[in-house]
Formats: structure tokens, sequence, C-alpha cells
């Protein structure tokens, strides 16, 4: 019987494959690059909850709905997550601006900078809620 | 004779467009877009923020505001903008699939559009009090 598949999909097996993530140790460099691009997907789909909260202030009960949302533990839980999300994605992009003037290559800056991004977000999130949670009045 | 230093025609060069034929357009664009997200996601979430604990008729009048109306009509566009590309860029590079590649690229599209129009009416239908 002839082989119907294609040369591509015939030849693909026998060709020797490049290594791989899975091969390369874990490092913060390698991690916060994958999480540049995750934080990046989440945000895609947190502009849901921005589009829901526009959409809804213009009615009361609307904005009953939202509020019942975002006062629940998983509400408050997304909602924590997509503001790390956003804040993390930012100051990665921060970075990557930088990285695109031709600045930050070498070894101790990429590990400063990887840090700092994580230290950053980590830390201005946590700010950002408390002082959230503060002036909402505990709510 | 030696031979010619480029394969591409010295026109293609000159445009500088390609095999994709659409250049660095979508590179520029996310890194302008990148620049304008800064300042306006910093906006959008101070406002966000500090109308957590309102009631709606305020949170209404506040995002209705003249000010407010602009910063989020540009927040909105720049990230929909960005997340557009960002999209394409993590499809093309895990979707191999010719046809799953394009109605992912498609789907991409339109919940950019979809999602970005919602959000627009909603400012507007506050900013205009409809």
């Amino acid at each position: 019987m002839a082989d119907t598949r294609s040369l591509e999909a015939r030849t693909a097996a026998e060709r020797p494959l490049s290594p791989h993530l899975q091969i390369y140790r874990p490092m913060l460099t390698m991690m916060m690059s994958i999480a540049h691009r995750i934080t990046g997907a989440a945000n895609y789909f947190g502009t849901l909850l921005i589009a829901w909260w526009l959409l809804a202030a213009a009615s009361p009960n609307g904005y009953a709905r939202f509020q019942w949302f975002a006062g629940s533990w998983i509400g408050r839980l997304i909602l924590f997550g997509y503001t790390w999300s956003v804040i993390h994605h930012m100051l990665g992009g921060i970075r990557h601006l930088i990285w695109d003037t031709g600045r930050g290559f070498g070894a101790s800056e990429r590990e400063w900078l990887a840090a700092a991004n994580l230290i950053g977000s980590i830390g201005i999130t946590v700010v950002l809620w408390i002082f959230v949670l503060l002036t909402m009045g505990g709510s | 004779m030696s031979a010619p230093k480029h394969i591409r025609t010295p026109l293609a060069r000159v445009l500088g467009r390609g095999a994709a034929r659409s250049g660095t357009e979508h590179f520029w664009h996310q890194r302008l877009t990148a620049v304008a997200n800064i300042p306006l996601t910093i906006a959008a979430m101070i406002i966000l923020i500090s109308l957590l604990g309102r009631n709606q008729a305020a949170v209404a009048q506040i995002l209705g505001s003249p000010a407010v109306t602009v910063i989020m009509l540009l927040f909105i566009l720049s990230i929909t903008v960005h997340m557009r590309i960002g999209m394409a860029v993590i499809i093309e590079d895990y979707v191999h699939d010719e046809s799953a590649k394009l109605t992912l690229l498609m789907a991409n599209t339109f919940f950019t559009f979809a999602v970005g129009l919602t959000a627009v009416y909603g400012i507007l239908k506050l900013s205009f009090g409809l």
C-alpha cells in the first residue's frame, strides 16, 4: 500500500531534533520569559472583566451583579490575579523596551532585571490591594 | 563575473517588506502600543481601584466624565491592538496545522474586536448618558 502521508510527515521522524526546553536547567530569566507570555495571555482574557465592568456601570442591577462577583472570594482571587498579571506584564514590557535600546544584556543585568520584575510585580500588587481593602473599609 | 550579493531584487530591498509582505509593521505597532500602554494602564488601574468602593451612580458619573472617558477609550484601543498582535504570535508559535492556525487567527481578531467594541460601547453609553 502506498504511503499517503506527506513527504514532511514521512521524513520528520528520521531527522534529529534540536534540544528543547526540557534539557535546560530552569533559570529565573527563562521563567520570567515564560511568565511574560503567560501573563500576556491572561491579560487577553482579563479584558472580558474590563468590558463587563464598563458595560455593567450603566445599570444599577447590572452593577449589583458585578459587585457581587467582585466581592466574592473567587472574584477577589481573580481580580487579585489579574492585577498581578497586568503589573507583571507591564514591568516585563519595560524590560523588553530597555533591551530594545541595546542595553541590559549583560549576565548580571539580566539576572537583576528578572528579579526586579518578579519582586516589583508582587510588591506593587500586594501594596495596591492592601490600599484597596483599607479604603473599602475591609468589606 | 562575481555572483550578486543579494538574491532579492533592489525594489524588494528598498521596500523592506520581507517574505510575508508586511515588513516590520507588527513589530513596530507592538512597541508603539507597549509604550502607550504604560501610562494608560496605570491610569486605568487607578480609576478602577478608586471606583471599587463606590456605588453605581457615582461610578457611572465618574466613568462618564470627559477626561476619564477619553483615557478609557485610549486604554481600550491601545490594549486591544497590542493583545491582538501578541495572541497572533502565540498562535503562530504553537499551532502548526494550517487550518487550525487560520481558524484561531480569525477567532483572535473576532474576540479582540468584540471585547474592544463592547468596552467602547460601555464607556460611550455612560459618557453620553443614554
